[in-house]
């Protein structure tokens, strides 16, 4: 599909600020979660998480000045697989593919 | 501004939900079949919400001047349950003749199972066997961006299908290019979490603009927004976009395609009974 060569109407100083203060508030909760974790009453490493890893790799992407980070970020949490499942694991979708198929 | 509600789950939702609504102006609601937070256990179970879908919710809404319209089918979430989906795909037909009901939805998959697929496709050939529209959900978070491709595929198959009628729905951003692409309509739901957030919806209708686009709030008994049309409006006007572009995202756009279905008729309409844009 062509895109359509749309741009925002606003310019980047209206853009930021429109959006800056919302924007480093979501910040500010990704932080407190990142801390949040370090405090769990087990100490179990996040990563131990198939959602906290992929969690780790979205924020990489959020680092990266190549543009379409949204859509990068979506198929990190994406499963790639192509095949219908034989069975229903359970309703609720998780966040993030879990490659291992672990319940946790 | 008036506008359409396209997607919204009212039996979930309280009369001030209806209330609120026609205060920042819906003028129409279309209401899918959806899963009610647990299992349907038997056909009858079906019958009843069958009922409640299309007997007492247009009356619920008309108290506040709002038309209300109503998509049938078994949902994704108990697809999985062939027996059953026979038996409910059998009742369906007779429920197609009532006043308020356009058409078969919302179908679809869940985790993109094989069971789900197979209730999938049995909602398609009813779906066309009837001269239905079509509405599909697309599954939720991980599984959309398999489920939405899986769907598309499995709508290849049916060579009956015209994709202008029908509507892929909760597209994001790495699912609406291959919707838009096989020429099927498409929605954004705008979700507190699991779905897309008010400003991301705008950003998608910048990037591809609005042709075959509209956005609705999917409000059910979760975590959901009743009015986040209104707020779509309010983030539209915050960028400085036209009326006439917002108009026709959330009125235009979605009486398009109801309106395919002849059952569907705004009380702004022309003396056709058909709503005629402006634009």
């Amino acid at each position: 599909m062509k895109r359509i060569p749309g741009r925002c109407p606003l310019n980047t100083h209206q853009i930021v600020d429109e959006y800056f203060i919302e924007n480093r508030h979501r910040l500010l909760d990704i932080a407190a979660f990142l801390d949040r974790l370090d405090r769990s009453s087990d100490g179990r490493p996040p990563a131990d998480d198939f959602r906290t890893r992929a969690f780790g790799q979205a924020l990489q992407v959020l680092l990266d000045p190549n543009p379409d980070r949204l859509r990068r970020i979506h198929m990190i949490f994406s499963d790639p697989t192509t095949e219908p499942r034989e069975a229903l694991d359970r309703k609720a979708a998780w966040g993030a593919y879990n490659p291992s198929l672990e319940a946790l | 501004m008036q506008y359409i509600e396209p997607h919204a789950h009212m039996v979930s939702r309280t009369t001030d939900d209806y209330r609120q609504l026609a205060l920042t102006g819906c003028i129409a609601i279309s209401e899918p079949a959806f899963w009610a937070g647990w299992d349907r256990l038997t056909q009858d179970g079906f019958e009843g919400y069958f009922r409640q879908l299309t007997e007492f919710e247009p009356k619920r809404a008309a108290q506040y001047g709002i038309q209300h319209y109503t998509w049938l089918c078994l949902n994704p979430k108990e697809g999985e349950n062939r027996g059953l989906a026979r038996e409910v795909l059998q009742c369906i037909p007779k429920y197609l003749e009532r006043p308020n009901v356009i058409g078969i939805g919302e179908i679809g998959l869940n985790r993109v199972t094989q069971n789900e697929l197979a209730t999938f496709a049995d909602h398609v050939a009813l779906a066309l066997e009837y001269k239905q529209l079509i509405l599909i959900h697309t599954p939720h978070l991980e599984d959309k961006y398999k489920g939405t491709k899986v769907t598309v595929e499995t709508l290849a198959k049916f060579p009956g299908i015209e994709p202008g009628r029908v509507m892929l729905d909760h597209a994001e951003e790495h699912t609406i290019e291959m919707i838009l692409d096989n020429g099927f309509r498409t929605g954004l739901t705008l979700y507190p979490e699991t779905k897309v957030s008010i400003p991301r919806a705008v950003d998608i209708v910048e990037k591809y603009g609005p042709e075959r686009i509209y956005v609705n709030s999917a409000c059910d008994w979760g975590h959901s927004t009743p009015l986040a049309i209104p707020q779509f409006i309010m983030e539209m006007r915050r960028r400085g976009h036209p009326e006439s572009l917002i108009r026709r995202i959330v009125l235009d756009n979605p009486a398009e395609f109801l309106q395919q279905s002849p059952k569907f008729r705004l009380a702004i309409d022309d003396t056709q009974g058909r709503y005629v844009p402006n634009r």
